[in-house]
């Protein structure tokens, strides 16, 4: 509440200033517009900016790390005998701590040392939260007026507002490396820290999954086993049974949308299919735990056969559905630009639409089509909530589509909801796993993209 | 000069160069219900078009055309650009049925058989009239399977040998044979487009066809290519029936034996190729071949 | 060598002919098929809608009791008491089983008692408690009073509790049979509206919960999301498209941001736990963090929307602007983003209604947690809608299904209106150069 009240101010301060460095500039030429360097208004924002910008880094930097250093402040003022707790505990204790502070249930009995810790820290938080409001003002007002008086007839208000605009372009566009190199570092540091913990041989190629690690040192039995064998096998059997149904279907039907129907059906027919792209997962994970699993579970009984109520076949079954608007839309774009001179040559020697279809446009459309079906491969390998709602938890190793079998991203989930201590093996297992999910997802994108781009090239 | 009758026996009188003034302009338009100077009618048709009208929407590209085509011969198509001569040609093997906009009214026929009647089946009409198009289009797909792609479909071939034999020998027809038959498998798209130009001709002729129609075969290739083309045209016309558009003056007079004149989607003048060159009577088909437009 | 060839056309038209008819039944047959795919998907779509729908409708109803309640003194307060501490702290849940006690006389045992007090949700108290703090007049009268029934009867009211099956698995049990069937007798039963669904954060009781709290958060999430991704989306695109020279670091811009559109969402969770949970220490379960988070996620659809509509616009407005002395920039903002803009909103309402939806990148720093109370801003600990489909549809109770499917309901006609606007967006401003 308060950060929002300061960037509030913060906002009433700008536009002010703006104002005033609109009106000196004015008044320096006393009102002749064409004396200044640039328009009175550039000068209002440069003024603007001057006032606005420095107090909102501050602002930022301040609550980034506000939260490090009152934490580090406090852990110096608790005994020594906490302060030497093993990291995870530590973080155990200081959780506790902040949920004190924040009036929160603990898990652990309330003592002096806790309650003092807990008061301590609120009042931290206090202090630094008024600190804040009034450095940042402070720094707009310094900003602002500097910028005001700074004003002259020969100011470059113009070029300067537009470096200033000019960088933040840049540094926009650029948001997106760094997007990509915090992911990459991100998960590659955690993973390396599992990495020294668990060899990566016995991760890539162990086959048996088993995450619980003692949460005590002392604790027996449960220690870790790390083979990700069968979390690689759940995924790939899911997709390729959501593969299964996507890719007859959707390509199919691009074909009929783009071959055969009518106007008409098709006005009225894509919006339709286009709304099972909009439907959030969670909305299909839903619908697959209780409408799809209980439906192929009852279905198999019916037929004698047994089928688990997490099986791999509704989960699939349901992403298939969810990726049918997903190959369609790729492979309509790709079978629409086969040209139609292709068609032409082959209805000219008197084939069939179908035959023009299967034997002219699809080989034609192949490699487009191949890089849209990978690309829809990537997206059912690092989908998450359809498989974590309806797949199961245990690590199966079976090719049997009526089993339950669990996925990379399903575990990624488990480990990491709810409480964790940020270093056991267990949670940087979260962190592995999606190491792996990010490199194969990343590798099929930039074949698929580079396959379709090398399409696209060769009919333009 | 060839005797003019056509079905209905009316006989088309061929016009005095000398006397064509206006007046038997008129005349001629009286008699043909269009504007068309010229011998429409042939002794020998292999397709008759009679008040042939294209619409593309509401829009109007062809205005009651009649034209006779003759049996193993060539008649080449002009006129400026948009004129329609591409409209006109698709409808010869209905391939104006892809574009949704577009209707055909009128008769055209083929060998007695109205090619638009409603029973009538576009499949082996377009197995007996083969097009070949402005743009060399081959399939993705190797040379081989190029040519044999019409055989497959239609079924013309009683085993692999047979099939072989067909490929051969459309290539060699279209005379292609002796710089591809080493690289058979090799895609199509590879061949320079002199080449895939041959391959499409090629293409058609393999389900052996009794008409051809080209709509410009050689506006994209170099003139070594073109005259390889216009060679092999001269050769197909032994056997076949050819209809070709082209916007070369010279590739005309080279190749056929009668030629059309279009403008404005009207035909405005059909004759021997000497005569329209040398001696055009309408005033429109002498400004287009003295360069003076289009 | 003519005859020949006359020859082999006539063969030709034969084995044309001969092929029709298997050739036209393979051309039906691949129709068909296809149909058939675009019947399959909108059979699909029409099955989702309709198990989403049937589960969930009723959900907009609940089964509510009438107690006739003797807002006893002794229970609350002395008459006259106006002092909110007082009235705040008495024993309503008293006054709802001396109620129902009196109702059901014959009810002696602990355990039936028990049983009996669960008719009516514990929400009851608190609704009595609000209308007793409102109006401290009632102390000492009798009045009737329609409290929310306990989520089990109400699964019975509605018929979703089967009574064929035996007693011992069914949640209702044969003496609550007995109590509900006299309460139904003297027409104390009643199905109203459910305003405690829109209006109440969640609970661990289904009959008291709601999805406020919950469209709150989102709400708050998707201001965070938008503040960031629109402005930096719209400048990153203006960047690439207007100013960006053709080098190596504009093409590892590209290919970057190409990737990014389909990095797992689920990733993008895990930076942001990284990044903004541990290493800056933010607070966990905040829109704040969600924000930020989905802003990242959806930047890249936003690019390459806003990308499409910047190159929509023709070059000639360009030169016509440069032409008159306009800077580059003057020509970006007064000429340029003006015409671009409806297409950029498009691709951003697009990329909102995608962020809105999403999911497992939330679970993922935290924003699983249990919220009760409506966050007033978006530093406030809070749930968003899909999470708590999630969280719901996670719950063994059978109300929770219903709420689920019925949150579902409300998740989606946001979806679809903020989709509807971007094609009414599109469709208005639309033009043709
Ligand atoms: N698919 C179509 N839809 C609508 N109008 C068309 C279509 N194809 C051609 N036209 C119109 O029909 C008229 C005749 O076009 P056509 O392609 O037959 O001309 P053309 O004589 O072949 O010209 P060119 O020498 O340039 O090839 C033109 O005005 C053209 O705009
Ligand atoms: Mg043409």
């Amino acid at each position: 509440m308060h950060s929002s009240t300061l960037i509030i101010v913060l906002l009433g301060f700008m536009t002010l200033a703006y104002y005033m460095g609109r009106k000196r500039s004015l008044n320096l030429v006393s009102g002749r517009v064409r004396d200044l360097h640039s328009l009175p208004s550039y000068y209002g924002i440069h003024t603007a900016l001057w006032c606005g910008v420095p107090a909102l880094i501050l602002f930022v930097l301040w609550i980034s790390f506000e939260g490090a250093v009152v934490t580090g402040m406090v852990v110096d003022n608790l005994p020594q005998e906490i302060q030497e707790l093993p990291p995870e505990r530590l973080n155990l204790v200081l959780n506790d701590i902040r949920n004190l502070a924040q009036g929160d249930i603990v898990s652990q009995a309330v003592d002096e040392t806790m309650q003092g810790a807990a008061d301590h820290y609120s009042s931290l938080l206090r202090i630094s939260d008024m600190a804040l409001f009034v450095v940042a003002l402070s720094v707009a007002i310094l900003g602002g007026l500097f910028a005001q008086r700074s004003i002259n007839r020969h100011q470059r208000a113009r070029n300067r507002v537009e470096k200033a605009i000019n960088f933040f372009l840049v540094s926009s566009s650029s948001l997106a490396i760094f997007t990509t190199i915090g992911i990459v570092l991100s998960v590659l540091f955690e993973s390396i820290r599992f990495f020294q913990q668990i060899p990566v041989t016995e991760f890539i190629f162990g086959l048996e999954w088993s995450p619980q690690t003692a949460i005590r040192a002392d604790q027996v039995g449960s220690s870790g086993v790390f083979g990700a064998i069968p979390l690689f096998a759940g995924t790939f059997l899911i997709t390729l049974i959501a593969m299964f149904v996507a890719v007859p279907i959707g390509l199919m039907s691009a074909i009929y949308m783009a071959e055969y129907a009518g106007k008409r059906f098709r006005a009225l027919a894509k919006p339709v299919l286009e709304v099972l792209a909009g439907i959030p997962t969670v909305v299909y994970g839903f619908f697959a735990a209780l409408t799809v699993a209980p439906f192929f579970r009852d279905m198999g009984t019916s037929l004698g056969l047994s089928v688990s109520s997490e099986s791999a076949l509704a989960a699939g079954v349901v992403m298939g559905i969810m990726i049918i608007p997903f190959v369609s839309s790729l492979s309509d774009d790709v079978i629409n630009a086969v040209p139609q001179a292709m068609r032409d040559g082959s209805y000219g020697l008197g084939a069939t639409r179908s035959e023009t279809i299967r034997q002219v446009i699809i080989p034609a459309a192949l490699p487009g089509i191949v890089g849209g079906v990978l690309l829809a491969v990537s997206r059912a390998i690092g989908e998450t909530m359809i498989v974590v709602m309806a797949a199961g938890l245990s690590a199966n190793l079976t090719a049997n589509p009526l089993e339950a079998v669990t996925t990379v991203t399903v575990q990624i989930v488990t480990l990491l909801v709810g409480d964790q201590e940020f270093d056991s093996a267990k949670t940087l297992a979260a962190f592995a796993l999606a190491l792996v999910l990010f490199t194969i997802t990343l590798a099929l994108n930039m074949i698929a993209l580079h396959i379709v781009r090398k399409y696209r090239e060769q009919y333009e | 000069m060839e005797e003019l009758v056509n079905e209905s026996g009316v006989v088309a009188k061929p016009l005095n160069p000398e006397a064509a003034t206006e007046v038997d302009m008129q005349a001629s338009y009286e008699q043909h219900g269009s504007g068309t100077v010229g011998e429409i009618y042939v002794n020998d048709p292999r397709m008759t078009c009679r008040n042939v009208n294209v619409y593309y929407g509401e829009k109007q590209a062809i205005f009651d055309v009649n034209l006779d085509i003759g049996k193993n011969q060539v008649i080449s198509m002009i006129g400026p650009s948009g004129c329609g001569k591409s409209t006109f040609l698709r409808c010869l093997n209905r391939m104006n049925d892809t574009i949704d906009v577009c209707r055909v009214t009128g008769q055209i026929k083929m060998d007695d058989q109205d090619i638009y009647d409603d029973g009538l089946d576009v499949v082996p009409l377009r197995a007996s009239v083969g097009m070949v198009f402005q743009k060399p289009n081959p399939f993705p797909k190797s040379i081989y399977d190029n040519i044999a792609y019409g055989p497959r479909i239609h079924g013309l071939s009683d085993n692999a040998r047979h099939l072989d034999e067909i490929v051969e020998s459309s290539l060699t027809r279209a005379g292609l044979w002796e710089e591809v038959k080493d690289r058979m498998d090799q895609p199509g798209t590879g061949l320079s487009g002199g080449q895939q130009q041959r391959l499409c001709i090629a293409r058609a002729i393999a389900v052996s066809p009794e008409v051809i129609l080209m709509d410009e075969p050689c506006s994209a290739l170099d003139p070594i290519a073109t005259a390889k083309i216009e060679e092999l045209i001269d050769e197909l016309r032994e056997n076949y029936t050819i209809a070709i558009v082209t916007h070369s003056m010279q590739q005309a007079a080279r190749v056929s034996q009668r030629t059309a004149y279009f403008h404005l989607g009207k035909l405005i003048e059909v004759g021997e190729t000497d005569q329209i060159f040398t001696n055009p009577r309408h005033k429109l088909t002498e400004d287009y071949i003295t360069g003076r437009f289009g | 060598m003519n005859n020949n060839l006359q020859q082999q056309h006539d063969r030709t038209m034969v084995r044309v002919q001969q092929g029709l008819v298997r050739r036209y039944r393979q051309e039906k047959r691949f129709q068909r098929i296809g149909l058939g795919a675009i019947v399959l998907g909108l059979v699909f779509v029409s099955f989702l809608f309709i198990s989403i729908i049937a589960n969930g409708y009723t959900a907009f109803q609940q089964t509510y009791v009438k107690l006739d309640i003797n807002f006893d003194p002794e229970l609350i307060a002395p008459v006259g008491e106006t002092d909110p501490e007082v009235l705040s702290k008495a024993n309503y849940g008293g006054l709802v089983k001396k109620t129902m006690r009196e109702m059901f006389p014959d009810v002696s045992s602990r355990r039936e008692k028990k049983v009996l007090y669960g008719l009516v949700s514990t929400g009851a108290s608190y609704q009595l408690r609000d209308m007793v703090m409102q109006d401290p007049a009632l102390i000492g009268t009798r009045q009737s009073v329609w409290v929310p029934a306990d989520d089990d009867v109400d699964m019975l009211i509605k018929g979703h509790i089967d009574l064929n099956v035996p007693e011992s698995d069914r949640r209702i049990k044969n003496n609550q049979m007995v109590w509900i069937q006299s309460l139904q007798a003297e027409d104390r039963i009643e199905k109203r509206f459910n305003t405690t669904f829109f209006t109440a954060g969640d609970s661990r009781e289904p009959e008291l919960s709601g999805i406020k709290g919950a469209v709150h958060g989102s709400f708050f999430t998707l201001m965070i999301c938008l503040l960031i991704s629109f402005p930096v989306g719209v400048a990153a695109a203006v960047y690439l498209e207007e100013f960006a020279p053709k080098n190596r670091w504009t093409d590892i811009i590209e290919v970057n941001i190409n990737n990014l559109a389909a990095v797992p969402s689920i990733v993008f969770g895990l930076l942001g736990l990284a990044v903004f949970i541990n290493f800056f220490g933010l607070p966990r379960s905040v829109p704040l963090v969600g924000g930020l988070v989905l802003a990242l996620m959806t930047l890249p659809t936003i690019i390459i929307a806003s990308r499409a509509a910047l190159k929509s616009v023709p070059p000639s407005i360009r030169e016509a602007a440069l032409g008159v002395g306009a800077s580059p920039m003057q020509t970006i903002t007064h000429h340029v983003l003006p015409l671009a803009m409806p297409g950029m909103l498009t691709g951003t309402i697009i990329g909102m209604a995608q962020a809105l939806g999403e999911t497992a990148p939330l679970l993922m720093i935290g924003m699983v947690a249990f919220i009760v109370d409506i966050p007033g801003g978006p530093f406030d600990p809070s749930a968003v809608l899909p999470v708590q489909i999630y969280l719901w549809a996670d719950s063994p109770e059978r109300a929770f299904v219903e709420r689920t499917s019925a949150a579902i309901m409300v998740l989606l006609a946001f979806l679809i209106s903020m989709n509807l606007l971007a094609v009414w967006l599109r469709k208005k401003f639309e033009r043709r150069w």
